[in-house]
């Protein structure tokens, strides 16, 4: 009577064995190639793998990390995972036996918490990105790559329609003529709500607690992230959205754009400028490569690729644009400022206090 | 003493793994709080246990956890009778939907529950968007299957023949479920409510996205200091109390979960008819059954939606990268690596699961041997209860030298996810192996059957369905899992979810649609999976009680 299903367990059994066995062989495989070409590129003169650390958001089409291979003789490994502030974290943590070669993707906002903790080296790169984006503090270590303002934005078809003028300053969002139409992601859990809320420090100083208590009153949304502001509230992400303000980049009006206009527009005056820095590792077992990588994310190839796969503009003059974001997406001239230094000495009372705020 | 060594042996394995596993890393990230430059400064850690704004976190904790838990027993007992007892058409379609919510990424749930509840989506009426009630709902939705999964399959093997004797002596049909099934059923109930509820404390999207940003959990905060503000003192004191309070629960659990009757008989009875007296249960389940159908729904439908009108864009978009290279490999293959990794997750889990469910289950002849084995089964529960941003954080600077240098193994990410699974394993093969009546095993033994043979001919009979159904729970936890996937995760073999959430990130017009698609897909091959689970379940198997 037990048999059959003795049988069938046993089936069943050898069957996951099988499979399993499948798949640890093609995890096995995959995780082998690297050390393979490895040793087969220390053969060769220069090559190895280069190790790159950075957050989710990076990409670099496969052509970009074909054309670095070929063109130096590396073989670029990519580890992403986490956003901006679990990457320095982990570059903090890791100062002693670094977990990559180079790092992309630390911020002016977290900048100075892994150059702290002596987890960059100091680099040269051949190519000299413009003086405006150089940190005060450790422009020795972290290489300016890519720039992105945080900024208020507005659907102008909204306002339009509704036969309103939209808001232009931080200022104007107070007013009871704007009440409950602006959204924005929290400064706590998300890199642009942190980048406006150091717009707000960088406009009104030690009176920010004022300004955000009159802005909540004023019927403002804080939610969790960027996804949840631009594709849950905002009217021009989201069908069910309510909200024709949000707080976004200076580039997502060229994302907005149909029939040749776009149907969003950022607020210039309102934004607060984040670069992102690469850096070679202290510590690292390839620094040539590390170098090699930075040199090569400086190159005009993947300066003009940062726009349309990352959503940034670039650091290097000449690089080119797209058309839609030359058209659409202007940059501000004067964005507002906080230094790293500043940022980094007060960032947790600002939040705790910025937390007690919000949650009255 | 001889039974304690053996019984130490046998569990060596299992701990081992969970000692590196676990116990190293969450030590490791610990102590970076406790130490300040190389010396033992514990003061720092104490005193921000005494801040209002610890407290305030510490009890929001407990009772938005402790109502969701006590929501998802309450809703999740008549769905678990209704769905595992009765013969109702299409049961086993709608047990394999139900484990849907549980692999679906917070992220995707998260924005279909707020274009729910949202200002301007249909339910926004009832006010409750960024409410503690949402994120009450959210984990709710969540966690409802673990309780109809857990609670029903013991529900299955239960003997029905005392609950029979007892109305044919009088007893109506309440006083038969208070008096004879429930305390039966009683430690899968609180085994369930004891998974549910440290699922609901360790939550972390759910609560940012449904509470906005308002109201932070224990969870968060370790998030928020550890990776935002960098205070790792605070973070390492959360953690602690973190683990305290898990290991309180678990304690308080383990004497709860005590069998009053450990000879009660299990076997696996047939599904009966539908009766007249089972309305309010069926009710009571379609009701539940809407509701969780109302946010898969709106996925479903968001994921139709190309610009003003329908089609099947977003899904023929699943084998590109996306607009704008948002990923670096296509949807599908993405999820051609879940379901390997998945693979690999659920045979580790049910590796160490079964034996560790076999440990903690066999009969006790000491205080000292009972004591071990109820350790042993709270030890392997802690993984749920504790920090993944702690662990993650861990993992990378405990396990980075030789011979542990597995920072970089592509075989952490099935490792974290069995860990995820195991208790999910256990959970659901301890109340049944518990209950199988030790004599049957000394009858065995005494006929002359090996050890092995008492576990083919005893336990396996009874505890495959179990087992099977533990392997799909161990599946499904594996495909959804986010948190320490996303953190251990390589950029060029990344899982669904992390590419969902990647996807749902990056502005274009496809590629939010896609998340959604991709969130569809991932929850058919959910319900698919555990369909051909289901029917890998063969009958006449439990014929031997």
């Amino acid at each position: 009577m037990h048999r059959p299903s003795v049988r069938a367990a046993l089936t069943t059994v050898l069957a996951t064995v099988a499979l399993a066995g499948c798949s640890l062989a093609g995890t096995g495989d995959e995780a082998q190639d690297p050390a393979t070409s490895s040793s087969d590129g220390a053969a060769a003169e220069a090559g190895g793998p280069v190790v790159l650390a950075t957050h989710e958001s990076f990409t670099l089409p496969k052509k970009l990390v074909r054309q670095f291979e070929a063109e130096t003789g590396y073989e670029l490994e990519v580890r992403a995972a986490g956003d901006a502030g679990t990457l320095a974290t982990k570059l903090s943590l890791t100062a002693d036996n670094p977990i990559a070669d180079a790092a992309f993707g630390i911020d002016n906002t977290f900048a100075s918490r892994p150059l702290d903790e002596g987890a960059f080296a100091e680099v040269t790169p051949t190519l000299t990105p413009p003086a405006e984006y150089a940190l005060a503090e450790g422009g020795d270590r972290l290489v300016p790559i890519d720039s992105a303002s945080v900024c208020v934005n507005v659907d102008t078809a909204w306002f339009d329609a509704e036969g309103i003028e939209a808001p232009r300053t931080l200022a104007d969002l107070t007013d009871p003529a704007y009440a409950d139409l602006l959204v924005t992601p929290g400064a706590s859990t998300s890199s642009p709500g942190m980048a406006f809320f150091l717009a707000t420090v960088a406009e009104y100083g030690d009176d920010w607690p004022a300004y955000w208590t009159d802005l909540l009153a004023n019927g403002a949304k804080v939610v969790d992230g960027w996804e949840d502001a631009y594709y849950g509230d905002f009217t021009a992400g989201s069908e069910t959205g309510t909200r024709p303000i949000v707080v976004s980049y200076d580039s997502s009006p060229a994302f907005t754009v149909t029939d040749g206009a776009t149907t969003t527009a950022a607020l210039l005056d309102t934004c607060f400028r984040q670069v992102e820095y690469a850096g070679v590792l202290a510590g690292a077992d390839n620094p040539d490569g590390a170098e090699a990588l930075i040199d090569f994310l400086l190159g005009d190839a993947v300066q003009s690729a940062l726009p349309e796969s990352m959503y940034v503009f670039p650091v290097m003059p000449d690089a080119t644009v797209p058309a839609d974001w030359a058209e659409f997406a202007p940059q501000p001239t004067d964005p507002y400022e906080v230094t790293p230094e500043e940022i980094s000495a007060n960032r947790e009372q600002w939040l705790t206090e910025w937390t007690d705020v919000i949650s009255r | 003493m001889r039974r304690l060594l053996a019984l130490l042996a046998l569990a060596a394995g299992p701990v081992l793994v969970l000692g590196v596993l676990f116990v190293l890393p969450v030590t490791g990230m610990v102590s970076e709080g406790f130490f300040v430059d190389g010396s033992f400064a514990p003061g720092a850690v104490l005193e921000v246990l005494a801040r209002p704004r610890v407290h305030r976190v510490a009890w929001f904790t407990v009772w938005s956890s402790g109502a969701a838990t006590l929501l998802a027993v309450v809703l999740g007992l008549p769905a678990a009778y209704v769905l595992h007892r009765l013969a109702l058409p299409g049961r086993a379609a709608v047990r394999a939907a139900l484990l849907v919510p549980f692999v679906l990424p917070t992220v995707v749930v998260g924005v279909a529950f707020r274009q729910l509840l949202g200002e301007g989506g249909p339910l926004g009426f009832l006010d409750l968007d960024g409410t503690p009630v949402a994120i009450i709902c959210g984990l709710v939705f969540f966690n409802l299957a673990v309780v109809i999964r857990t609670v029903g399959v013991a529900w299955e093997s239960l003997d029905p023949r005392p609950g029979q004797a007892a109305a044919a002596l009088g007893a109506s049909p309440s006083q038969v479920l208070r008096t004879v099934t429930l305390p039966a059923l009683r430690p899968a109930i609180v085994g369930a409510a004891t998974i549910v509820f440290l699922f609901c404390a360790t939550a972390f999207g759910i609560v940012l996205t449904l509470g906005g940003v308002r109201y932070s959990t224990v969870e968060t905060e370790i998030y928020l200091l550890t990776t935002t503000v960098f205070d790792l003192q605070a973070a390492a004191a959360l953690s602690v109390l973190q683990i305290v309070v898990v290991v309180a629960l678990l304690a308080l659990a383990a004497r709860l979960r005590a069998t009053p009757d450990p000879t009660a008989h299990r076997t696996v009875t047939p599904v009966r008819a539908v009766r007249r007296g089972d309305a309010p249960a069926v009710v009571a389940t379609l009701v539940v059954l809407v509701a969780m159908l109302l946010p898969i729904l709106t996925l479903v439908l968001g994921s139709l939606t190309v610009g003003d009108g329908w089609g099947l864009a977003n899904y023929r978009a699943l084998t590109t990268t996306g607009d704008n290279q948002a990923l670096l490999v296509p949807v599908t293959a993405a999820l051609v690596t879940s379901l390997r990794t998945a693979v690999d997750a659920t045979w580790m889990a049910l590796l160490v699961g079964v034996s560790v469910a076999l440990i903690v289950t066999r009969r006790s002849h000491s205080v000292a041997e009972r004591r071990v084995r109820s350790t042993l089964d709270g030890f392997f529960m802690l993984p749920l209860g504790v920090s993944a941003v702690t662990l993650g954080f861990g993992f990378l600077i405990t396990l980075d030298q030789p011979p542990l240098d597995l920072r970089d193994s592509p075989l952490l990410v099935p490792m974290a996810q069995a860990l995820v699974a195991l208790p999910l394993v256990v959970r659901t093969l301890a109340p049944v192996l518990g209950g199988i009546d030790d004599r049957q095993r000394q009858a065995a033994a005494s006929l002359g059957a090996s050890p092995l043979r008492t576990l083919v001919t005893v336990d396996l009979p009874v505890v495959w369905k179990p087992m099977l159904a533990a392997s799909g729970f161990a599946f499904a936890a594996s495909l959804g899992e986010f948190g320490a996937t996303s953190f251990l995760a390589r950029d060029d073999s990344p899982t669904l979810p992390v590419v969902i959430f990647r996807l749902i990130g990056h502005p274009g017009e496809m590629n939010y649609g896609m998340a959604l698609a991709a969130s569809v897909v991932l929850a058919a091959a959910t319900t698919l999976v555990m369909l051909a689970v289901e029917r890998l379940r063969v009958p006449g198997v439990g014929a031997l009680a």
